[in-house]
């Protein structure tokens, strides 16, 4: 008998792209998919525990009034639970504890980086060691980039992929490290599972608008060292259908989106899994 | 029944001070103004966040540009400084754990407390909010600081730029007032480099409102002289006629209504309360009175007596396709709420609408864009039960970027409208999650006195929830009236009033507010939660005339109600009841829930953070009556205050304009030609606009707004799928031609529906399935010392109106919902400014299978090339004329029968898979159109304009840039010719030519000698070179 998989898909506060993230997680073959307003978590009616891949999706948490998803991580970190002794954040520590997988894209890429717990750097996960800040063009923008996998990385989310083609729609996705130090780690241990790329995704660019935004060597996307954190710029949810993709009335296109990739490798890894 | 106090009502008010005023009319400019906390302030603390040395400062750099590019001033560097001014005493460690948690990013920030961060620079300009203006980053913060210390505390935003260059304190001054801030709701202060000290910084500067506890009710005595009337309506911005005033006054002699009113311990003289109520529901924005008016019309040797526009044109138009339809009807509200309700399949309906907010972007373009998106979200949502919000749509009028006279005074420079609308429209927009999925900008000098901002929002609701229909409404007397979301300060007071007059000098800025769209996100989020579980009957938006108008409206529907102004959550102390009632503070819907679910209710509000407060109850007193406290403020007549206003009588005078035939021959390079047309502010791609809007959240984008082999060509239409599993579409298009109605404002309406129509038709939506929404948007059509040419005016609304009557009963469109705006004047100083009369008409249509949409873009070379239409000699109001400085009197007429049938025969092609790409023909007509095809899809065309069907045209200028109507550009299969051609029979079209692999566009013109050769490169740069960012 497989695994049976459940997805939760946190909304609440400014965040705006659950519908489609849970979408793209029921296409993807996971048993329940759960939108839960991350009240019912505070309240303590529903619990991370109870589920498998833990979904942040894009938005404004709080406007991003304080910069990116910056207020968002400042609830998770200190916000209680009703009704228990904990905070939110435990729950998200014992989430990461038990392997489960996490997706967090745009405005959720940039709460996992502001709440330190993407890098995951010697198993810290509540320290920020880059960040994600303005494109250097100073404008949101959303338009479609293509993306260049790197074979080499952990990253759960990314396996057997070469390349894919998705929207960013943000405008605070630079990506900056802490020092020069954080980026060699991240490229050593393969963590930069995404970059910006030219059109054949054999390259990195540096080049507006390949990349968006400016970010260092064009990271769009990193995982922890387990690879089962993973947070990127690009929308994969937006991609689910071949009618997504901005040029589908002039090129052949298979019918399921290239974004859903993402999703299928999560249900996988997860169904062989005993988690 | 007393209304229980709600919890966390902020301040303990004293009693009611009823004051029997002696004067007949005391000014309440004192009580209006908002009042300064004192600069300096013991316990206030200033955290300042910087970027560290060395980290790239965009919104700096986005500054500088716009200094040296737009102001001419030249600064070599801008940094940017957020401060956070702490209105609470925090301890030192709280606040160090507030400065390096929540508010800076350790990464790339750094922060100071209590001391300056900027060093080495010339200028420093700090710019922040006046008190009581809403600042969304300073809620934030308040919230995170709370979370992180338990501690409650009052924060307040600014932010400092810090210039480098060798600037004047003139042009700092420059800077501060012409770019950076707005005077109405910011101030500003300059710091000397020269004379800076970073250690002492800047003291705290706390723009807290301070109110007076004591809310006052005034009575005013109507029983006064003519003059003394029109005086009250003047100084109290109630935009009341001296006949309406009358009706107020004759309204007080009435034996009943006094006795009544002795009752409730009221008098003879009326209360501000009552007489700002009125006021709003009686004004034009809210009661469209000269939609309603009865008009008599002179005009072509011919009287005639219109009996309300609204009822004999666009309601008659919709009453009678809808017969047309008989069983299949698919309209399900019309005019009747805040949006219109069609079906889109057996379990879902759709809701759209289109608003503007025009005058507060006038004053204020951030604020009153963003909350002309976040209101007009109100309206679908507020629509029926309430529909999840599923698109925006925006069309803008500005005057042209590079004006370069003197600006009249009050009025802010055309590229600073631009840019504050364009970013208050991305942030309501993006912010709320809401996909804007096209929308269009239009330029003509006229719009520098008042911008038009059209903002529009459709939405999608189940039909029916627990077995009950969705679409209507109903409200039981002794159901509770509920206020959630925002609290309610002086923001947005007088704004339905405000909107109903030209701009003038004393324009109240209060009217000016900023929207918060993730309030608002927090309350749709909850409240789509409460509608599933069916914890509320009622729902309708708080927008213009605030509570007086929701409530006044909702309240037909039991037949009276019974509010209590002291429980409604105030941002602040100090508001008078009057203001209670009708501020137009932002975020708010009103609710009509069963008592029996009053406890749920609450408590989902509760624990989803969202204030819900009790403010009254639904009644079938048939009375509106108001109360503050025990204290009753307001008790008007249901019937008097909806139906108490006559009918405005009013005269329109129609002539038809005659303007010099333009005398220019014909281009010798009509490759130039081409290129200027497609350089033409009109014309030229948007995408810098359209980039910044998020087109495709909520994963259902099909068409987007820009498509094509590298996707930046001009989409004619949305197609978005508002059910993930589901291959059901809808189609949103927009149509405007305002420069039309510089000949004839009946074809200027009639080419709006017809180019929203065709839109549609373009991308793959049938012509029966397709519902429209009109937003009027035009200058003072009363007659007036002020407005001496008012009975033309008139006319040319007649006129309007009957081409809307006449267009979509010919299509079978019906408006399912609208909206006018009438007052679209500037007048200060004898200077007058009034827009052309400009009609905004927007469709939504119903696709079966989105998967047979067509996009614009040309597909692969061989196809063949086609014109669909014919073309006339209508250049009269064309961009080509324009471009050559004439009007001309040829204005494009269109032909609806001959339209109908091809849009009709045209969808049958599209979805029989025949029609690789089409692109409608509009402004710059069929050259421009050629132009986009090809370098969207970058292959070219070869053309013969020869082949075109046209009547009357000989020269090849005319016939590339007439802007006749209903008119597109197809390609088409070579396979799939025969096919077309049949499914088309009847129509008037032909083939023009093919597509090549060479990347030109080449046309063979008019006589066989001249050739068109210009590179796709070469015509894609002309058309993207203007508004580029």
């Amino acid at each position: 008998m497989p695994q049976q998989i459940k997805a939760i898909v946190i909304t609440g506060n400014g965040t705006n792209c659950e519908m489609e993230m849970a979408h793209a997680c029921r296409l993807a073959g996971f048993d329940e998919v759960d939108i839960v307003h991350i009240s019912e978590l505070l309240c303590g009616t529903k619990r991370l525990d109870d589920y498998h891949f833990l979904n942040l999706p894009g938005g404004f948490l709080d406007g991003d009034d304080l910069g990116s998803a910056k207020a968002g991580a400042n609830r998770i970190l200190h916000a209680a639970v009703a009704g228990s002794e904990e905070l939110l954040f435990d729950q998200f520590a014992r989430f990461i504890a038990a392997g489960k997988l996490i997706l967090g894209v745009c405005n959720g890429f940039q709460l996992l980086v502001k709440l330190g717990m993407l890098h995951g750097l010697d198993g810290i996960y509540d320290r920020q060691t880059a960040t994600l800040t303005f494109n250097d063009s100073g404008r949101f923008e959303d338009r479609w980039v293509h993306l260049r996998a790197n074979a080499a990385s952990p990253c759960i989310f990314t396996r057997g992929l070469q390349g894919i083609y998705l929207p960013v729609r943000h405008g605070e996705g630079k990506f900056i490290p802490r020092d020069a130090g954080i980026l060699q780690r991240l490229h050593r241990q393969n963590l930069i599972a995404l970059q910006y790329s030219d059109g054949e995704y054999r390259e990195a660019t540096m080049d507006y608008p390949g990349n968006p935004n400016g970010a260092v060597d064009a990271v769009a996307g990193i995982c922890n060292e387990t690879g089962r954190i993973f947070g990127l710029m690009p929308h994969p949810e937006a991609y689910h259908h071949r009618t997504n993709h901005p040029r589908w009335t002039r090129e052949e296109l298979p019918e399921e989106g290239m974004g859903l990739a993402l999703f299928r490798n999560a249900a996988v890894f997860l169904r062989s899994e005993s988690l | 029944m007393p209304v229980k106090p709600a919890d966390g009502f902020i301040a303990e008010l004293s009693p009611l001070p009823f004051i029997r005023a002696s004067v007949m009319y005391t000014r309440h400019s004192e009580s209006l103004r908002l009042k300064e906390a004192a600069r300096e302030k013991e316990m206030a603390h200033r955290i300042e966040i910087g970027f560290r040395e060395g980290v790239r400062d965009a919104l700096g750099e986005k500054i500088k540009k716009r200094i040296n590019n737009d102001l001419r001033i030249p600064a070599d560097s801008v940094k940017t400084i957020e401060i956070y001014t702490i209105d609470s005493d925090l301890g030192p460690s709280d606040l160090d754990a507030a400065a390096c948690g929540p508010l800076s990013d350790p990464v790339i920030q750094e922060t100071a407390i209590d001391c300056g961060i900027a060093r080495g620079f010339d200028w420093l300009i700090e710019v922040g909010f006046r008190p009581g203006v809403t600042d969304n980053v300073g809620k934030t913060a308040c919230e995170a600081i709370a979370l992180l210390t338990g501690k409650p505390t009052r924060v307040y935003t600014s932010r400092q730029y810090v210039i480098c260059g060798s600037l004047t304190r003139a042009d700092a001054e420059r800077i501060a007032s012409e770019l950076l801030a707005n005077d109405l709701i910011q101030h500003y202060d300059i710091f000397d480099g020269k004379t800076w000290d970073t250690a002492a910084g800047i003291k705290p500067y706390v723009p807290r409102v301070l109110g007076e506890n004591c809310p006052r009710t005034e009575e005013i005595d109507l029983n006064v002289p003519d003059a003394e009337l029109i005086r009250i309506s003047q100084e109290r911005v109630l935009a009341l006629t001296l006949d309406e005033m009358r009706i107020l006054r004759d309204y007080l002699k009435n034996d009943a209504v006094l006795a009544r009113r002795k009752k409730a311990g009221l008098g003879a003289a009326m209360t501000d309360a009552e007489l700002e109520c009125i006021a709003q529901t009686w004004s034009e924005h809210c009661k469209h009175k000269i939609f309603n008016a009865r008009i008599t019309y002179e005009g072509e040797g011919d009287t005639r007596e219109i009996d309300s526009l609204f009822s004999s044109c666009i309601k008659k138009a919709t009453r009678e396709i809808r017969e047309r339809m008989g069983a299949g009807d698919w309209c399900l509200s019309v005019f009747v709420d805040n949006a219109g309700i069609i079906r889109f399949n057996d379990g879902w309906n759709l809701v759209f609408k289109v608003e503007t907010h025009n005058s507060p972007s006038a004053l204020d373009p951030y604020g009153g864009a963003l909350t002309g998106i976040v209101g007009v979200n109100r309206d679908p949502f507020g629509c029926g039960k309430g529909a999840k919000l599923i698109f925006n749509t925006d069309v803008f009028c500005f005057a042209p970027p590079d004006y370069d006279a003197p600006l009249p005074k009050r009025i802010l420079h055309p590229r600073r409208i631009f840019e504050g609308v364009r970013e208050g429209v991305e942030h309501g927009g993006n912010k709320s999650g809401i996909p804007t999925v096209n929308g269009c900008i239009v330029f003509d000098k006229r719009y520098l006195g008042k911008p038009l901002v059209y903002c529009g929002t459709g939405g999608i609701m189940p039909s029916r929830i627990a077995g009950v229909p969705t679409h209507t409404k109903e409200i039981l007397p002794g159901d509770l009236i509920v206020m959630t979301g925002g609290r309610i300060g002086k923001d947005g007071i007088h704004g339905a009033t405000f909107s109903s007059e030209e701009l003038h000098e004393g324009s109240p800025v209060t009217a000016v507010q900023i929207g918060d769209p993730i309030t608002q996100k927090k309350m749709t989020d909850f409240l789509l939660i409460a509608r599933d579980r069916g914890l509320y009957r009622a729902i309708t938006d708080n927008g213009a005339g605030g509570l007086s108008s929701s409530v006044g409206e909702t309240a037909c529907l039991s037949g009276g109600c019974e509010l209590d102004l002291k429980n409604a959550p105030l941002k602040y102390p100090g508001l008078n009841p009057w203001e209670i009632l009708i501020s137009e503070s932002q975020e708010r819907m009103t609710l009509a829930v069963d008592p029996a679910k009053r406890d749920e209710f609450l408590e989902l509000a509760r624990k989803m953070d969202v204030e819900a407060t009790v403010v009254g109850r639904y009644t079938d007193s048939g009375l509106f009556h108001v109360r503050y406290g025990d204290q009753t403020v307001a008790l008007i007549e249901m019937c008097f205050l909806h139906d108490g206003l006559p009918q405005m009588n009013l005269r329109a005078v129609w002539t038809l304009p005659c303007h010099p035939e333009p005398d220019f021959s014909e281009p010798s390079d009509l490759g130039a030609a081409l290129k200027a047309m497609l350089s033409r502010l009109n014309i030229c791609s948007k995408e810098s606009v359209v980039r910044q809007y998020d087109h495709e959240v909520q994963g259902g984008s099909v068409v987007k707004p820009l498509t094509g082999a590298v996707n930046d060509g001009p989409s004619d239409a949305a197609v978005l799928r508002p059910l993930l599993d589901s291959f059901e579409g809808i189609v949103v298009a927009n149509g405007l031609c305002p420069r039309y109605s510089d000949i004839d404002a009946y074809h200027m309406a009639a080419c709006a529906i017809d180019e929203a129509v065709r839109n549609a038709v373009a991308v793959g939506a049938p012509l029966d399935r397709l519902a429209g929404l009109d937003n009027f948007c035009w200058c003072d059509p009363v007659q007036s010392e002020k407005t001496p040419d008012g009975e033309y005016k008139l006319a040319q609304l007649v006129r309007a109106n009957e081409a809307l009557y006449d267009l979509t009963t010919a299509y079978g469109v019906p408006c399912i919902s609208g909206k006018d705006s009438m007052k679209n004047d500037y007048q200060i100083a004898g200077v007058r400014i009034s827009i052309p009369p400009t009609l905004l008409f927007s469709t939504l249509g119903k696709m079966e299978d989105v998967r047979k949409a067509v996009t614009m873009d040309v597909k692969r070379p061989g196809d063949l090339v086609y014109i669909l239409g014919k073309t006339y000699r209508e250049l009269g109001g064309s961009e080509w004329y324009a471009l050559n400085d004439a009007i001309g009197n040829g204005v494009p007429k269109v032909n609806a029968a001959a339209a109908k049938t091809l849009y009709e025969k045209l969808h049958r092609a599209m979805m029989a898979g025949l029609v690789a790409s089409c692109h409608d023909c509009s402004d710059g007509g069929l050259g421009v159109a050629l132009a986009e095809t090809a370098f969207a899809g970058e292959w070219g065309l070869a053309v013969d304009l020869k082949a075109v069907p046209a009547e009357g045209i000989e020269r090849n200028d005319e016939l590339l840039f007439s802007e006749s109507q209903s008119r597109f550009i197809a390609t088409i299969r070579p396979e799939a010719q025969q096919a077309f051609e049949a499914a088309l029979a009847g129509c008037t079209f032909a083939r023009i030519g093919k597509v090549i692999p060479e990347g030109v566009l080449r046309i063979e013109c008019l006589g066989g000698q001249k050739i068109i050769e210009e590179s796709l490169a070469s015509l894609k740069a002309a058309w993207q070179k203007p508004l580029a960012y």
